[in-house]
């Protein structure tokens, strides 16, 4: 039988493909703790050098916006060209701008 | 319209424009269901594939070719975490699978109850059971469910690896004395039909394809990709000098692919019912792997509630 409460806890995976570059997300694991999970994760996720940095998340931490929200969280970024460069008018001679 | 209908209609909008669909997004119960039913006989394919390699890690024959297998073996250990991953965005657990998987519930691909009878074997499933699967999962990289199709990517970037060690090993012995040619031509013999039969059963009979295709689960039939692994293999074992083990396989010029003989069916449904060569082998391997191993997932679990319980106190 499953026994669901002995279940490993979910992990996320994080991972900096070098330094200079931002952590990714790159999947998840079950492992009993964090430094568990930083094992599996060098064994799951980096076989062929894919990162030199780790991070791990208790996947249960994770609190994400809802897809049904979608529209009022980013719609309201859709009217405002203004701010982007390509709003303005400036003739070509000018350089540097 | 009930809204039922309503966001049917809606999802299958999306799918139509080439969205991708996440985890949280609504999505039909049946389109849920397919993917945990897929994703994670996809994941038990990838645990269950270890167990015919895994028998000729130890008897490779030179430290190049063991390192290569076993590099080989734990990717696919890999590939099976991430697709259990995937699988599990869905809602299932993973030990609501794995039972799934002992009690035959699941399916894995049968390719993986055939024996490995000789190190020729470990070069035709490189080569041949690697390259069906490639064709299949390069597909997958544009599946529309996104971590099933992240997955894919991953997957699909370690795997030509996979494939051509296989074909390496093949090119040794086909040059090698007329016995290890002989190997090699008996292990293709062996696995050109099982691989043939990864593809599923044909088109008119394949009782999932029509749904799949809608929602772009798969966007290549069963026998499209299946014809498409007999184009590229056959040059392959020309280049080899060994024979596919198929007397009507010939080039039609008008079609511009090759024609190929019936697969036997019976066998086909016989192994997927249970009845192969290896299934009972292989599912005792993987339950006594499950039951051996809980004294130290309960025991690595103990500690950790222990360690965090001690930490607490200290704070």
């Amino acid at each position: 039988m499953s026994d669901n409460n002995n279940q490993w806890p979910l992990w996320e995976i994080f991972i900096r493909s070098k330094n200079g570059l931002e952590h990714r997300h790159v999947g998840s694991l079950h492992a009993a703790d964090a430094e568990m999970a930083i094992e599996n994760a060098r064994d799951v996720y980096t076989r062929r050098m894919e990162g030199v940095s780790l991070w791990v998340v208790e996947s249960k931490d994770i609190t994400a916006s809802n897809p049904e929200n979608m529209g009022e969280l980013f719609e309201p970024a859709i009217d405002k060209v203004y701010r982007h460069p390509t709003f303005y008018d400036v003739p070509d001679e000018i350089k540097h701008m | 319209m009930s809204p039922e209908i309503n966001l049917e209609k809606a999802f299958q909008d999306r799918i139509d424009k080439g969205e991708k669909i996440e985890p949280k997004d609504w999505m039909p119960e049946k389109y849920r269901k397919t993917h945990i039913r897929q994703i994670s006989q996809h994941a038990h394919s990838e645990v269950v594939g270890m167990l015919p390699e895994g028998n000729w890690i130890t008897r490779a024959p030179s430290l190049k070719r063991k390192c290569a297998l076993l590099a080989k073996v734990q990717d696919e250990a890999g590939h099976g975490l991430y697709l259990y991953s995937a699988a599990e965005t869905l809602g299932i657990s993973r030990d609501e699978m794995i039972e799934q998987l002992h009690s035959g519930k699941a399916k894995y691909s049968s390719i993986f109850n055939y024996p490995t009878l000789s190190w020729a074997d470990m070069g035709a499933i490189g080569w041949l059971v690697d390259g069906a699967a490639i064709i299949n999962q390069v597909m997958l990289t544009r599946t529309s469910f996104g971590p099933y199709a992240r997955a894919m990517v991953r997957i699909c970037k370690e795997e030509s690896f996979h494939q051509r060690q296989g074909y390496e090993i093949m090119m040794v012995l086909a040059s090698g004395t007329p016995e290890q040619k002989e190997m090699a031509q008996d292990a293709l013999n062996r696995f050109w039909w099982p691989s043939m039969m990864m593809f599923g059963p044909r088109d008119e009979e394949s009782t999932n394809s029509e749904l799949s295709m809608k929602w772009k689960i798969k966007r290549k039939s069963n026998d499209e990709l299946r014809q498409q692994f007999v184009d590229n293999s056959v040059p392959q074992a020309e280049y080899l000098g060994l024979t596919i083990p198929d007397p009507d396989l010939k080039w039609n010029e008008e079609r511009g692919h090759y024609d190929f003989g019936d697969i036997d069916w019976n066998e086909f449904w016989q192994v997927v019912k249970g009845d192969g060569p290896c299934n009972k082998e292989r599912m005792e391997a993987r339950q006594n792997a499950w039951d051996n191993g809980k004294w130290v997932r309960d025991a690595a679990m103990a500690y950790a509630e222990k360690q965090s319980k001690s930490k607490s106190i200290a704070v």
